[in-house]
């Protein structure tokens, strides 16, 4: 075999090896790396600082701020948005033209640039102008301040996401629905099986590969919210709507301490990584299917 | 146990008439088979009867209660599918107590029928399996277990046989027949296939397009049929079918002129002696299928192709062979398929002159 014969493959493969390594594998390793110094970006050297940035992170009190509001915001937005999209799903499981048009129309915040929807949310919830609280006050309940309260911005945020996550969620519920064999629900139904019973026992457990999907896929979704807090609160009021992925942004890209935003990406690739494995490790054991 | 009628039965989707004014009776405790081509109501009508599918018009009784409006649990009908609609995600033992814990059966009640049950069927070693891990004629059974652990007054079955290969499926025909003997239940089953129909059921209803052609015993079926389509869908090969107008030298005395007249392969002679009286038709054989107890032959005569089918005999070697078909063995059917009865027939033969 020639030389050429045994390169020829790896000549085949390269420029997807190269380019997958320069912009994927190589950018993870250098902040590793850089995780390990203080750096501002700009000055010529770095100071080699070993895990100090990871010990500052752990003792500062807003970063633990920041985890606790990204686990907040990740617990309800996939909870909220798995279970209706479920309840959606279960519905709009049909023909006829009015559930195909609901369906495509839950489905279009989908196709919607993250920035549009930030900013048309915003204005839905300004607090003096916004529709949301004009429908509230027709309701005769008093206004509320969405985005500019502590209180209420983390969950104002999460309404967002669930709205735009609802439709592809559905139509990923919808589709697990359809294979499921009708002659399974007519045995079920001759079986004397109640309709609480056939969902708790038949179909729950025939969509668990389905649900699964989602709440990995939307939990490594939500950790990495950027775009909406970015556009609408950007991490605001008092640090209540900042999360990892815009807290890392803020410091790299607006304090510049390189370093510091590189240790909590070293965390946040940690937290996705355990995920990840979670749903590899589970999914080889296959929940229920056929 | 229990009968079941169906009154005037009809059903359509959107405006397509699948079945219109169907009458029938299903004795109680027999062995019922429908059978029909693909697409001629049978499944339909077996959904109606289980509570499935909503009759369009019409009432269907079972003992003396009229289940209209009876929701399918609760009209005593047990299932079984065509691809046997286990429930993936539970094992055996999941599959057939689903229904009894529905019934609110108690715990150690339910553990008991299980057990009965799975010595009857074979699973005892399977109960903790789930489906996907079974063969075949393993799922065919766990269906069957289901079904029948419920103790319903009606057993329905839908071509449950249809997804096993050959060997098993006759193994699995016999050990229904067997079933049916010991439960005595009334066994109403679906198949497109006449020689399933044949060997199980003690009453077989042959349906075309939406209607009943005829509700019968297998003999009787097979040896009166009541009109030309029973008479080409029972039996292999099918019927043999001459147009009148093709027979030349028959001569017939009859009320009604028959459009068609048709025997059975397997009555046909092949080369019989002159004493045996008959219509007799020459021909060529196309082809010879032998199949060790019995050949079949195809013939091309000037009444066009027919078949012949004969039982332990040598196989014929000759290629022109005269057929002789004994007169009392022809069937006659007037032009819309429907049978000729009391129809007399002799062969017109040259005057005999001075003996033959």
């Amino acid at each position: 075999m020639s030389v050429w014969e045994k390169l020829r493959p790896y000549s085949m493969v390269a420029p997807a090896i190269i380019v997958f390594s320069l912009f994927f594998i190589y950018p993870i390793f250098y902040m590793m790396y850089l995780s390990l110094f203080d750096w501002n970006f700009v000055s010529p050297d770095k100071a080699y600082v070993g895990i100090q940035n990871f010990k500052d992170l752990l003792t500062d009190s807003d970063f633990r701020q920041v985890l606790s509001n990204t686990t907040i915001y990740t617990l309800l937005t996939v909870t909220l948005t798995t279970s209706l999209a479920l309840l959606l799903a279960l519905w709009l499981n049909r023909k006829g033209v009015f559930h195909g048009f609901v369906q495509g129309a839950i489905f279009s915040p989908h196709i919607i640039s993250l920035v549009s929807i930030s900013l048309l949310w915003s204005w839905l919830m300004d607090p003096e102008y916004g529709l949301l609280n004009w429908v509230i006050g027709l309701a005769g309940f008093g206004k509320l301040a969405w985005l500019s309260h502590p209180s209420t911005s983390l969950v104002s945020l999460v309404i967002v996401a669930v709205w735009k996550g609802l439709g592809y969620n559905a139509l990923v519920f919808i589709a697990g629905l359809q294979s499921i064999p009708p002659d399974i629900y007519e045995a079920a139904s001759l079986d004397r099986s109640k309709p609480w019973t056939t969902f708790r026992k038949l179909i729950l457990p025939l969509l668990s590969p389905s649900i699964f999907f989602l709440v990995i896929i939307n939990m490594i979704g939500s950790f990495q919210v950027f775009e909406t807090i970015a556009i609408m609160t950007q991490g605001g009021p008092v640090n209540s709507t900042n999360t990892l992925v815009y807290y890392i942004y803020e410091n790299g890209f607006r304090f510049f301490k390189i370093g510091y935003a590189s240790a909590a990406g070293v965390i946040l690739l940690f937290i996705i990584g355990v995920l990840t494995i979670i749903y590899f490790k589970l999914l080889s054991k296959r929940v229920h299917y056929r | 146990m229990a009968k079941i009628e169906l009154k005037q039965i009809s059903k359509k989707f959107k405006d397509e008439t699948i079945i219109e004014n169907l009458n029938l009776t299903i004795k109680d405790g027999s062995f019922t088979v429908l059978v029909g081509p693909s697409g001629c109501g049978k499944s339909t009508t077996l959904r109606m009867v289980a509570g499935l599918e909503k009759q369009s018009g019409g009432e269907i009784w079972i003992d003396d209660k009229c289940v209209n409006d009876t929701p399918p649990g609760l009209r005593d009908v047990a299932m079984v599918f065509q691809n046997y609609a286990l429930y993936p995600n539970m094992t055996v033992r999941g599959n057939i107590e689903f229904g009894l814990k529905n019934m609110g059966i108690a715990k150690q009640e339910r553990e008991r029928l299980i057990m009965d049950i799975c010595g009857i069927v074979g699973l005892v070693p399977h109960l903790n399996k789930k489906p996907q891990s079974l063969s075949g004629g393993q799922r065919q059974r766990v269906a069957l277990a289901r079904a029948m652990v419920k103790q319903p007054k009606v057993f329905i079955l839908d071509e449950p046989l249809s997804n096993l290969d050959a060997k098993l499926r006759n193994q699995m025909r016999t050990e229904l027949i067997q079933l049916h003997k010991r439960l005595g239940t009334t066994f109403v089953y679906v198949t497109h296939d006449q020689v399933e129909a044949m060997s199980m059921g003690d009453e077989i209803v042959v349906m075309n397009k939406g209607v009943i052609q005829q509700a019968d015993t297998p003999m009787k079926l097979y040896h009166d049929p009541a009109n030309q389509f029973t008479a080409e869908f029972i039996g292999t090969p099918a019927m043999n079918m001459m147009d009148m107008r093709d027979m030349q030298g028959l001569e017939i005395r009859s009320a009604t002129v028959p459009g068609y007249a048709g025997f059975r392969p397997e009555q046909a002679l092949i080369g019989a002696g002159a004493d045996s009286e008959g219509y007799e038709i020459e021909g060529e054989i196309l082809t010879r299928e032998s199949l060790g107890a019995e050949n079949i032959y195809q013939i091309q005569s000037r009444n066009g192709v027919f078949f012949v089918k004969t039982f332990l005999a040598p196989l014929e070697t000759m290629r022109h062979v005269k057929v002789t078909v004994p007169y009392d063995r022809l069937y006659y059917f007037g032009l819309n398929g429907e049978r000729l009865r009391g129809v007399e027939a002799s062969s017109k033969r040259p005057a005999a002159v001075g003996g033959r």
